[in-house]
């Protein structure tokens, strides 16, 4: 079964939206800036816990354990929700959880929902689905409203804004906000100016829409609890001031126990935005009489993650708490942006996750998007060797297990050709002197600067020329003089 | 403060005598056909500390690139041959920190894959002795000072097999602070990948290129008339721009800078 994920599905590979990506000057410039500034953070607040590696030992043995019997904690969430009052979906793909909300939707009779920020919403394609039945989604995270308002693509699952800065921003407001309406004609630049615009645009959705739509970061299996965790509050009154509240959540968010969180709440908020801890942490366990919302669903996701679950090396990828420290760690995702990756979840974790959620052409890019200098391995809480599940990826495309040959055949012959030459100290010699007489014509003054077949590198660089004498040949020279 | 020329090497605490020992150099299939000056140098220093360098002529490659690229498969007969080579040996020293990981972090995964208990048992037991030059100087030898002179000024950029695979630390530093007349500049943003990444800077040409574009733009912010690595594959990738684009500033393996004697500096 290949799974389709947003926009993926049409994506370019990865070098070729890189090579557009890299000449945005804007683009690059807010990269950057936002990167090493969350970065600087992140660093900063997790250089302040002795314990960090502790903590990352035991964030990492927990989400292993929950991995070998995640069928098990998984009916355990299920029936402490149903104890609770609450209902449990289970959606094989993205189709069926996007069927199934999109019917819940229609059953209350309501043509609008308000969302909290969701990846797996977003994995699922929710959107289109409901406004292509007639019903309104509106983004309340600030940046998803941005993103949203601007028709664009989020390119970071923490700060999905991320690649545009505060002006592109008044931009966006000042032509799709009735601003006079709102009582802000003349919409300043200033931080606070906007989000002011922000507030009183969505304010007025909050008290209105009876059915909002969430994910969550966390399900609890021995309480049956959801936990989301977010900065601007928006998210708290999705979460309790509809009527009706619908939770996506991807299978692999449950933890075992409510205990469990201690470890992940240290590290989620550090490893996020480089804060001690989340201004709103949201818990509810299904539905409550006195308070919040009468009907509670959560529609639980496979969507390939038990394709993910079978193989070993890369299951770790299921590990991820989508913090995204992968991503402000990454020299090739700080250059590129999101946007390249064609996918959902982008960075370092989305190469390694993406291509084994779904087997397509374009997502065979991704392992390779990495120069594999480890920053991503270093910088995660939950210590995920991003590395080393891309080179088993990979070996699989190698392997022809998820591609079509043909494509890596040439790449292929060299590499089995060269691991021959390796094998034998007489094949390397005449290896060398080959080498040595190909480069002839292309050498100049001990510098390479083009030739052919290796033009991806001498387009941009210069190569040190083979000198005359490989270190082999003057240890035989010293050795034959003593 | 010892005198060029002069045995440097450690001394045993029992019996007050210099340690010597037989090092067997792995020098890699990149250096051995590109940067054989790194291998001399290597030589050189070791000599120098009174200790004897063989050269096992079976080598070849650790297999590193077809390792990283996904050629698992062809990366084996190459872990087999290095194990088959280095039977036996005292130790093993490398002056490339990228085949030092590829040994220290992958070789036990990969002699496990093989289903062969016997290599797994040799690999074990062989990896421990194998050593990254610098590390090899420092924390085998317990050496810091190797009587070098070196009059230039140099930035080091730690390459990311050295810094996150490693975790060599300031073990590079320690030895460039003690080669004489040398200015060490500290280069900003030094724990960024300069871009190479073996066939990444082919596959992925453009963002390779722009990931090294930054890289020489704090290295040329350094005024430094050197860069110091120990790794010459980042260092052929910083070479390939500080090269192309004229800068006049050129690159070293960390071995050919501690070889630079004030009789034999470096050229």
């Amino acid at each position: 079964m290949s799974v389709r994920i947003g926009k993926a599905a049409e994506a370019p590979p990865f070098q070729e939206a890189a090579r557009h990506a890299l000449e945005d000057s804007q683009l690059r410039h807010n990269m950057r800036h936002a990167t090493h500034v969350i970065r600087n953070k992140r660093n900063n607040i997790v250089g302040e816990l002795p314990d960090w590696e502790q903590l990352r030992a035991a964030a990492s043995a927990t989400k292993a354990h929950l991995m070998r019997y995640l069928d098990l904690y998984l009916e355990q969430f299920e029936s402490n929700v149903i104890k609770a009052g609450g209902h449990v979906h289970w959606a094989n793909d993205a189709d069926e959880a996007r069927q199934i909300i999109r019917q819940l939707v229609e059953q209350h009779g309501s043509k609008e929902v308000i969302k909290v920020k969701t990846m797996t919403s977003e994995e699922i394609e929710l959107n289109p689905e409901l406004a292509a039945h007639g019903i309104a989604a509106y983004e309340t995270d600030l940046a998803e409203l941005i993103i949203q308002l601007g028709e664009d693509f989020s390119s970071h699952f923490v700060v999905p804004a991320l690649h545009i800065n505060h002006l592109q921003i008044r931009q966006i407001f000042k032509r799709k906000m009735p601003l006079a309406q709102m009582g802000l004609p003349d919409l300043g630049e200033k931080p606070p100016e906007l989000a002011e615009a922000a507030r009183r645009y969505l304010r007025e959705k909050f008290l209105r829409v009876k059915v909002g739509v969430s994910g969550a970061n966390f399900a609890v299996a021995e309480t049956g609890s959801l936990v989301v965790v977010e900065s601007e509050g928006n998210g708290r009154m999705c979460l309790t001031l509809p009527d009706v509240l619908i939770s996506v959540v991807g299978i692999e968010k449950v933890v075992p126990t409510f205990q469990d969180l201690e470890v992940f709440f240290n590290m989620l908020a550090r490893s996020a935005t480089g804060e001690r801890m989340s201004p709103y942490v949201s818990v509810w366990t299904a539905v409550n009489a006195s308070d919040g919302p009468k009907e509670f669903h959560v529609v639980l996701l496979d969507n390939g993650r038990t394709r993910v679950l079978a193989d070993e090396e890369g299951r770790q990828a299921l590990h991820c708490i989508r913090c995204a420290a992968c991503l402000n760690a990454c020299p090739v995702y700080g250059r590129t942006g999101g946007h390249a990756y064609g996918a959902v979840y982008p960075g370092p974790i989305g190469a390694i996750l993406m291509p084994q959620l779904q087997a397509m052409e374009h997502s065979q890019s991704l392992p390779y998007a990495s120069s594999l200098c480890g920053a991503c391995y270093e910088a995660c809480p939950v210590k995920i060797n991003i590395p080393e599940v891309l080179i088993h990826l990979r070996s699989e495309l190698v392997q022809g297990k998820q591609s079509n040959v043909s494509a890596l055949s040439r790449e292929k012959l060299g590499m089995k050709m060269m691991s021959r030459v390796f094998q034998s100290e007489w094949l390397l010699r005449r290896a060398h002197k080959l080498a040595r007489l190909g480069q002839g014509p292309f050498q100049d003054d001990g510098v390479v600067s083009s030739m052919p077949g290796l033009r991806a590198w001498t387009r941009g660089r210069d190569l040190p020329a083979i000198p005359k004498q490989s270190f082999r040949e003057w240890w035989r020279e010293r050795e034959k003089k003593k | 403060m010892p005198v060029c020329g002069q045995v440097l090497g450690s001394d045993d605490p029992t019996t007050g005598r210099p340690i010597t020992m037989l090092v067997s150099l792995f020098i890699g299939c990149y250096n051995d056909l590109l940067f054989p000056n790194t291998g001399k140098a290597v030589v050189k220093v070791l000599e120098r500390l009174g200790h004897t360098v063989e050269f096992r002529s079976a080598q070849t490659c650790c297999g590193q690139m077809h390792y990283n690229t996904g050629y698992i498969r062809e990366s084996q007969p190459l872990l087999h041959r290095f194990v088959r080579t280095f039977r036996g040996a005292e130790v093993v020293c490398a002056p490339s920190s990228s085949c030092v990981a590829m040994v220290r972090d992958h070789y036990p995964k990969l002699a496990r894959e093989m289903n062969d208990p016997r290599l797994v048992e040799e690999v074990d037991q062989l990896v421990p002795r194998v050593y990254e030059f610098a590390e090899f100087l420092v924390k085998k030898l317990g050496v810091e000072d190797v009587g070098a002179y070196c009059p230039h000024r140099v930035t080091y950029h730690p390459a990311c097999h050295s810094l996150r695979g490693l975790k060599l630390g300031d073990i590079p530093y320690r030895l460039l602070q003690r080669v004489r007349s040398l200015q060490l500049i500290d280069l900003p943003e030094k724990e960024e990948c300069c871009g190479f990444g073996g066939t990444f800077s082919v596959k992925n040409a453009d963002t390779s290129q722009a990931m090294l574009a930054d890289k020489v733009r704090t290295i040329l912010d350094t005024q430094a008339e050197l860069c110091v690595a120990t790794d010459n594959s980042c260092l052929m990738h910083i070479f390939g721009a500080l090269h192309r684009g004229r800068t006049g500033v050129r690159t070293a393996h960390i071995a050919e800078v501690l070889a630079s004697t004030e009789g034999e500096p470096f050229a």
